[in-house]
Parts: C-alpha cells; structure tokens; sequence
C-alpha cells in the first residue's frame, strides 16, 4: 500500500516535470501554426525541420552561439586552474595560515559591497565591453574550492605525499604527477559546475556588453524567447506584429533545444560524477 | 622532522624564535606562490568592492574616485527609507522570499525522502536523472518556457482554460501570479538538485536502525518519522539556516527577467530596484546604499538565525 502510493505520486512527479521538456522537443519539430493554434498536445504534427534551419541561418543566434563557447572555454579553464591553486595549498595540514585564508574567503559568501562597487571596480579596470567583465569577475567560486579541498583531504593518502617529499619531489611536483592524476572525478564534477554557470550567465553580459556583437547566446535568446513576447502581450496593435511573432514563434522552441543541446549531451554521462560532487560538498560544507 | 637534520647543528635558540609562518613559509614557498594570485583575486574583486561601498555615504562624482568624494553621513540611506518605493519593495522581496522558503524549501526535503523509499533501482534512477535535469536550464530558457506555457493566446495552459470555457488568464503581466508563478517554477527546475544533498544524509543513516525498528514492529511511515527525519535534521537545520540568510538576496535575474511594466507592483525587488537606479540610471551612491541595507539585513539575520540554531540545538554553521 506505501509503496503503491508512493510510487504513483513519483510518477505523478515524473509526468510534471517530463511534460514541458516534451512539450518544447515536440513543438520544435513541429508546423509553427499547429503549435499557434494548440494542435500540438504532446506528440509533434505536421514533421518540420524549418525552425531548425531558420535558427541555423541567423546570425544573430550563431554569433552568440560562437560568443559562449569562447566564453566558456576561457571562463572554465580559468576557473579550474585557480580553484586548484586554492583547493592543494588549503587541504595540506602543514600549510600554516589555512584558517585564516579559508576564513578570508568563506566570508565573501556571507557578505558582499553589493553590485555598484563591484561595477565601478570592473568599470575603473577598463573591462567594459570586453569578454574580460564576464570572465575575471567569476574566476573562482568559494563553494568549488571547498569541495576540491575536501575532495584532497579525503582522496588522496597523504602518505603517498609524504614519502614524494622524502625523494625530494617539491610540492608543484607533487601536485601535478599524484594529485591531479587521481583527482580526475572532481575534475570532471568542476567543469561541469563551471562551464554551464559560464553557459547560463547573462547578469555580466547584461551590465557590462554595449557592443551587440560580443553578445552570449543567453542575451540573445533574451531577446527571442522574452522580450519578443513582452510586446505581444503588451501591445494591443496585432496587425504589424502578426508576421513577426509567427516568425519568432517559429524558431523559439528550436533555438532553446539548440541552447542546451551541450549540456543534453553530456549529462548522461556526468550525472555520476555530480552527484559524487554534490555529496562531497554537502558532507563537508 | 624530514627536515631536522640541519637544524639540530643550529643553537637551540634560534630554532625556538622562528614562527610556525616562517617555518612553513621555508618549507612550503611555492604553496604560498600557487595560492597568491586566488588571494588577490578576492581582494580585489570581494574586498575592495566592501572598500568601495563608502560611497554610499557620500556623493560620487566621477572625477574624484571613491575617497576622493564628499562624505554627505546617511543622506542616501534617509532619501531611500521616505521613499514611495520603500515599502513595496520590502514587502515583494520580504514576500517571495518567505514564499519560496515556505513551499520549496520542505519539497526538496519531501521528495528525497520518497525516492529514498523507492526498493527498484532502476524507477529510483529513472527518478533522479528527470528530476535533476531542468536544474541545467538556463534562467533565459526557463523564463522563456514560462511565457509559451502562459502566453493568453497560444499558451498551453489558457487553452485548456479556454476548453473549460473559462476566460484566459494573463499570467505573465497579472501582478496577483507574479510571486505564484516565481515560486512554482523554481520548485519544478530545482526540488531534484536540492534533494540531492538530503539524500545523501539519507544513504548515512545506520541500517540497523531500520532493522531494529522493524522488529519492534514499526510501520514505515513510522521508521521515517522516527528514524530518516531525525537523521537528516542536522542537514535540514544547515540548510534552513543558509535559506533563511538569504531570504532578502532574492536572485536578480529571474525576477528581472519576469518583471514587465505591468506587474511590476508585486515584482519589484531590492535587487532589480538596485540595478535600474544604479546601473540605468547611474545613481551610484544612492543604489549603493539601497544594495548595503540589503547586505546588512542578509548579514544580520543569517548571525540571529545561527545564534538561535546553536542555543536551540546542536548544530550552526560556526
């Protein structure tokens, strides 16, 4: 009885959350005036692949497309190799200062000058309308370092450490030949937490871009999927909006199964790993 | 110890004098050197922006920099307390944030605690890997997926509406959803993820506990009660903690991504408030206090919130 109620309400649950993302795969391949005119339930009418190419045709959407893989790339790498220059000084017990760093840093997640300093600062840096705002200002996250760290004290036998340094391996040695080669389960949780926050970001694009080329692809599908939908339902004038909202309308599910197609592909295989990630971070935190 | 060698032919006063610091600095320079550059990067971007939140009791003029303009004491703070905006936007951020607390918040708590029950691998699994998933969507796209779903015309949901012959609802510009809307929706993209970590409190609990319970006859909504709750409540009064801290921080980005000019009555929060007198509208120091008052109420109730937790129980963040 328990189990019969439990498990329909999870189904209940499953079809909850399964049903937009169908929805949205569906109506992508779909006829756009089917979708319009609600024909579209659940499964796809009238097999189309024109909101797919019409997507691919856009230059907007390509550019931005481009735009957040560099961002991404850059971004990620960057946060990587810092997180890991934090996370080994900070799991090491011999490392004098370790609370005081970890404490410098902790507090930041407590406490903050809010956004105007922070945008001021980045302003005096000269990093406006360039990658550099959306990438330097993010360059580490406290929550990650933590979870390498606790991942290092953990993970790694500090005996194997301890006898390298006998044989004289120095430290960045150490590091690079025994650390890192056995860390690559964290390695992988941390790329994934950084490279879709990079993926997802738009708030630094938002307050730092000005120049419309160097949009991501968030900004850009702010305007498709938003902003295009804001003035259908504020404006009363249909006539003129009629062609441009079908023209929207057409390619509005495409471009966000395009957008997360990335992060759809690798989830599968990274879901162990972030789960892993997620526990250490919880254990520990 | 490895070390020793050479300094046991030193006198012992020497060794003596030297600090913990200098000793681990000779031994351990080049950690000190990988952790440099991280440092700098918190005090420069983390620090100096405390540092420069002077400006919001002064006014700020380009051309002096931040020290270097004129100290006018709580003018900012005063001009936003008589404000027409101040209350609405207490009570919108006050409002979502205790709305988000109390409905996604103990749905996490809920869901773990069911998949947890779940004997078959594979449907536990199955579970798990939808659940987590929209937690991967960007805000863009789930905003965006918010608008098809709701949009008056062609929306999915107004037409059922419509095929039960009721009129169609503007969600998406009726102030009266805004929060409703805000609240839900998170609950779908994030109760898988945040489950995440109770379930994992869930996998610590000591089977024999279970075992035991089971002999003396306890039925299974009993064994949750007595046993799986109680040995996830140290993880629920951390989180709680951490949710109640930041019940003011409502996040900027869906919220602005929602807000329209016609529901802007109940959507309108601290953050976004911020963000079109400062950044749009370049009124630095005065956006700058409105973000430092956010800050020390955040700050303030997440010490009264750990204070209270670690009287009350045992557990608190510090």
């Amino acid at each position: 009885m328990f189990d019969a109620i439990n498990h329909v309400l999870l189904l209940l649950l499953l079809a909850l959350v399964l049903y937009p993302l169908v929805f949205v795969v569906s109506a992508s391949i779909s006829n756009p005036s089917a979708v319009l005119n609600g024909e579209v339930w659940l499964w796809p009418k009238d097999l189309t692949i024109t909101g797919y190419q019409k997507v691919f045709t856009n230059h907007d959407i390509l550019r931005g497309y481009l735009n957040t893989i560099v961002y991404t790339l850059l971004g990620t790498g960057i946060n990587l190799v810092m997180t890991v220059m934090a996370a080994y000084p900070l799991s090491r017990k011999d490392f004098y200062g370790r609370n005081a760093v970890t404490a410098l840093f902790v507090f930041t997640m407590f406490f903050s000058g809010g956004l105007i300093p922070a945008y001021l600062l980045v302003k005096n840096l000269g990093m406006v309308n360039t990658m550099w705002a959306l990438i330097i200002p993010n360059a580490v996250a406290i929550w990650n370092i933590i979870i390498m760290r606790t991942f290092f004290q953990q993970s790694i036998p500090i005996e194997v450490q301890e006898s390298a340094q006998m044989d004289g391996c120095g430290n960045i040695r150490i590091l690079l030949r025994i650390v890192l080669p056995l860390s690559l389960p964290i390695m992988a949780v941390m790329t994934l937490f950084y490279s879709v926050a990079h993926w997802n970001a738009f708030f630094n694009a938002l307050i730092y871009l000005t120049d419309r080329s160097k949009y991501p692809l968030q900004l850009i599908l702010r305007e498709i999927l938003i902003q295009s939908n804001m003035q259908e339902m504020i404006q009363t004038n249909e006539e003129s909006l009629a062609k441009s909202i079908m023209d929207a309308e057409s390619i509005k599910y495409a471009v966000v199964i395009i957008a997360n197609l990335p992060v759809l592909l690798l989830y599968p295989f990274l879901q162990r790993y972030f789960v892993k990630g997620m526990v250490i971070g919880a254990v520990k935190g | 110890m490895k070390h020793a060698t050479p300094s046991t032919a030193r006198p012992r006063a020497v060794t003596a004098e030297r600090s913990p610091l200098v000793k681990s600095l000779r031994k351990n320079w080049d950690l000190y050197l990988l952790i440099v550059p991280v440092i700098a990067y918190y005090i420069i971007f983390h620090y100096i922006p405390m540092y420069g939140v002077q400006i919001a009791f002064k006014d700020f003029i380009a051309s002096q920099g931040i020290t270097g303009s004129p100290w006018v004491g709580l003018k900012h703070f005063e001009r936003f307390f008589d404000s027409y905006y101040f209350w609405r936007l207490i009570k919108n951020t006050l409002g979502i944030g205790l709305y988000e607390l109390a409905v996604g918040f103990p749905i996490p708590i809920l869901l773990a605690l069911m998949i947890n029950e779940v004997r078959s691998e594979r449907f536990k699994k199955t579970v798990q890997t939808v659940t987590y998933a929209p937690h991967f969507l960007s805000v863009v796209v789930l905003v965006g997926m918010l608008m098809m779903f709701l949009s008056p015309q062609h929306g999915i949901v107004n037409l059922i509406i419509r095929l039960f012959g009721g009129d169609p609802v503007s969600f998406m510009t009726e102030p009266g959803w805004f929060k409703t809307l805000y609240v839900f929706s998170g609950v779908w993209q994030q109760m898988g993820w945040s489950s995440i970590i109770y379930l994992a409190a869930l996998t610590g609990i000591d089977p024999q506990l279970h075992e035991a319970a089971k002999v003396d006859g306890a039925s299974r909504l009993h064994r949750i009660w007595h046993i799986n709750i109680p040995g996830i409540t140290p993880t629920i009064v951390i989180l709680l903690i951490l949710n109640i801290g930041s019940i003011l921080g409502v996040g900027f980005e869906k919220v602005f991504l929602m807000q329209n000019n016609l529901n802007m009555e109940s959507s309108d929060v601290i953050s976004t408030y911020v963000y079109r007198s400062g950044i749009v509208g370049a009124q630095y120091s005065f956006s700058a206090a409105v973000g430092l008052f956010n800050a020390i109420i955040n700050f303030g109730m997440l010490v009264i919130v750990n204070f209270i937790a670690r009287k009350v129980g045992q557990t608190s963040l510090w």
